[in-house]
């Protein structure tokens, strides 16, 4: 039966309004994302720079150059080590945050509508009040730290503490997107679970390591894979709160180096090429992540 | 049944220390939109505006276009909303409900271009746009992003999900393939329908990469590129940066208070599914 179904010819008509419906979505994706990722790859080989009206083929020059450039292996760095400390701050913090959120407790919805709530804010608005919140002088910040008997910190004009101030930020601004996600997959965990497993004399630790964390394991996956993604898209905050690029390039990202090195030196080509190495270390490192995780995941 | 009352408190008081961390900088960002410059200025700081100065808002309109920057990410927001989805829609239309060849091969083109960072395809997207002469125009900031592989692949399992039976009703009844497209599909996928729009709308009213580059004058900025150049526009004076941000802030803000369901349930259907 469904092997005769499949021979059967497609509907003429259906088969032209699928493709007019589609036509719209392929034509854009075409424009936007098909040529520009071929011409990326072209731009890479080319010594364009927006001034000049002509272009020549130099081959992998524009790589050689980037590869050789400290900004830009500073900036691949920079950006490992905001996944790197990121990630796993925010997995450990909105797990925690949503396992204490599941229990029945007082004003409950109002805790998880505020945790949250940071999540919705435009991020430049958000940057902004932090800038200040950091401020050595006349910021918040420095004086609780006196409060407690704490020397003051120069946050983001610090080399050493401006990619931490970044991600201290970044962690305010995201957590609750990740509680959320975690709240719902605790919640979908019945009940009877736990309850058999500490019947059978399993006490708390035993039961979040060998049931809670197991099943929760396709959001872990999930949660990873969009940091990772989101960490090597990161610009917005870095480029209102460290306008160039943090003190001795501290904060330079990869996405920084390539708006700099495009919109303001106009050097397309060494743009395109570090775009292209962006480009080829979030594939690998997504296919990585694929490999390890063992479950389904669902991408956005 | 003690102890869990003893940790059900427990996570109370956690939850609350952390509570104060997450909303401390709403509290100072209030408190700071009504400072004068110099309680902004005071060392050590003042907690407290002395004298509350709401002149602070109206001050802001006359440094900058706020106005304008308002308007513009409205209308750009609004109207790449309206033809992301509509394109997405028919889109998803096509990959869930209709039989032709090749489909397999569009879908899988359409998931693989969601892993893809804008950044990677945004210089040749930047020459693609000034050859079409669209820098610094409205058509510019919208045209770019009106193909959107997620919203196209979160639609197709919930059209997939309408019963056949509802589709073959109405086909019965004479329906054509549009009309069965918005009398069974659409009318029952409300909430999918929902939950994509506020996705979309605030994917696109907090872009900023984007439209920082492809504007150059001052009437095409949006908010979010508005309130970067305050900072060097407003010589940094906080309390007048404050004021701007509450002003950003504030629609966004009443629009989660009033759907915060909505919100969260957003978060979770995009999310897992």
């Amino acid at each position: 039966m469904m092997k005769r179904r499949s021979l059967v010819k497609y509907n003429k008509k259906e088969t032209m309004v699928a493709y007019i419906c589609l036509l719209p979505a392929l034509t854009f994706a075409f424009i936007f994302v098909v040529i520009p990722l071929i011409n990326v790859f072209y731009l890479s080989l080319t010594n364009w720079d927006l001034i000049k009206t002509s272009k020549k083929f130099i081959g992998l020059q524009n790589y050689k150059y980037i590869f050789s450039d400290a900004k830009f292996t500073k900036s691949i760095v920079n950006t490992l080590l905001f996944a790197g400390v990121k990630i796993p701050a925010d997995l450990v913090l909105s797990l925690c945050i949503a396992m204490l959120l599941d229990r029945k407790i007082w004003v409950r919805r109002f805790f998880r509508a505020s945790y949250f709530a940071p999540v919705v804010l435009p991020m430049v608005a958000a940057t902004l009040i932090w800038i200040w919140i950091y401020d050595p002088t006349f910021g918040p910040l420095n004086q609780i730290l006196e409060l407690f008997g704490l020397s003051p910190v120069k946050w983001l004009y610090d080399p050493k503490w401006a990619m931490f101030s970044v991600i201290l930020f970044s962690l305010w601004k995201g957590l609750g997107y990740n509680i959320v996600i975690f709240l719902a997959g605790l919640q979908a965990i019945p009940d009877t679970y736990s309850e058999a497993a500490r019947i059978d004399g399993a006490n708390d630790r035993q039961i979040f390591f060998k049931i809670t964390l197991p099943l929760l394991s396709p959001i872990v996956n999930f949660v990873v894979l969009m940091g990772i993604i989101n960490s090597f898209k990161i610009f917005t905050q870095i480029s209102v709160m460290t306008p160039e690029g943090g003190p001795l390039y501290s904060t330079g990202v990869m996405v920084f180096y390539i708006y700099q090195q495009a919109f303001e030196k106009f050097k397309i080509g060494r743009a395109s090429a570090a775009a292209v190495i962006l480009f080829l270390m979030v594939l690998a490192l997504t296919g990585v992540q694929k490999k390890l995780g063992k479950k389904h995941i669902h991408y956005m | 049944m003690k102890s869990r009352e003893m940790k059900n408190t427990i996570a109370f008081f956690l939850l609350s220390i952390g509570l104060v961390v997450m909303l401390f900088p709403f509290f100072w960002m209030v408190l700071s939109a009504f400072k004068s410059q110099k309680d902004v200025y005071a060392y050590p700081p003042i907690w407290f505006p002395k004298l509350w100065q709401f002149e602070n808002f109206k001050k802001v309109f006359d440094l900058v276009p706020f106005g304008r920057y308002y308007f513009n990410s409205i209308l750009v927001s609004v109207l790449s909303t309206i033809g992301q989805i509509g394109v997405s829609v028919l889109a998803a239309y096509s990959l869930a409900r209709l039989r032709f060849p090749f489909k397999k091969f569009i879908y899988t083109f359409i998931l693989s271009t969601m892993l893809m960072p804008f950044v990677v395809t945004m210089i040749p997207t930047f020459l693609i746009i000034s050859s079409f002469k669209w820098i610094d125009t409205y058509q510019g900031l919208i045209v770019p992003f009106l193909f959107n592989g997620f919203s196209i692949i979160f639609l197709v399992p919930f059209f997939e999900s309408i019963p056949r039976d509802l589709q073959d009703a109405a086909r019965i009844d004479g329906c054509g393939y549009f009309k069965i497209l918005f009398a069974v599909i659409l009318s029952n996928s409300r909430s999918a329908l929902s939950t994509i729009t506020l996705f979309s709308f605030l994917g696109h009213w907090r872009n900023y990469l984007w439209p920082l580059i492809a504007t150059n004058t001052t009437e095409m900025r949006t908010l979010p590129i508005g309130l970067k150049y305050l900072i060097s526009e407003g010589g940094s004076e906080y309390h007048l940066l404050m004021a701007a941000s509450l002003m950003a802030i504030i629609p966004v803000l009443v629009l989660y208070i009033f759907m915060e369901k909505q919100f969260i349930k957003s978060v979770t259907m995009t999310g897992i599914k």
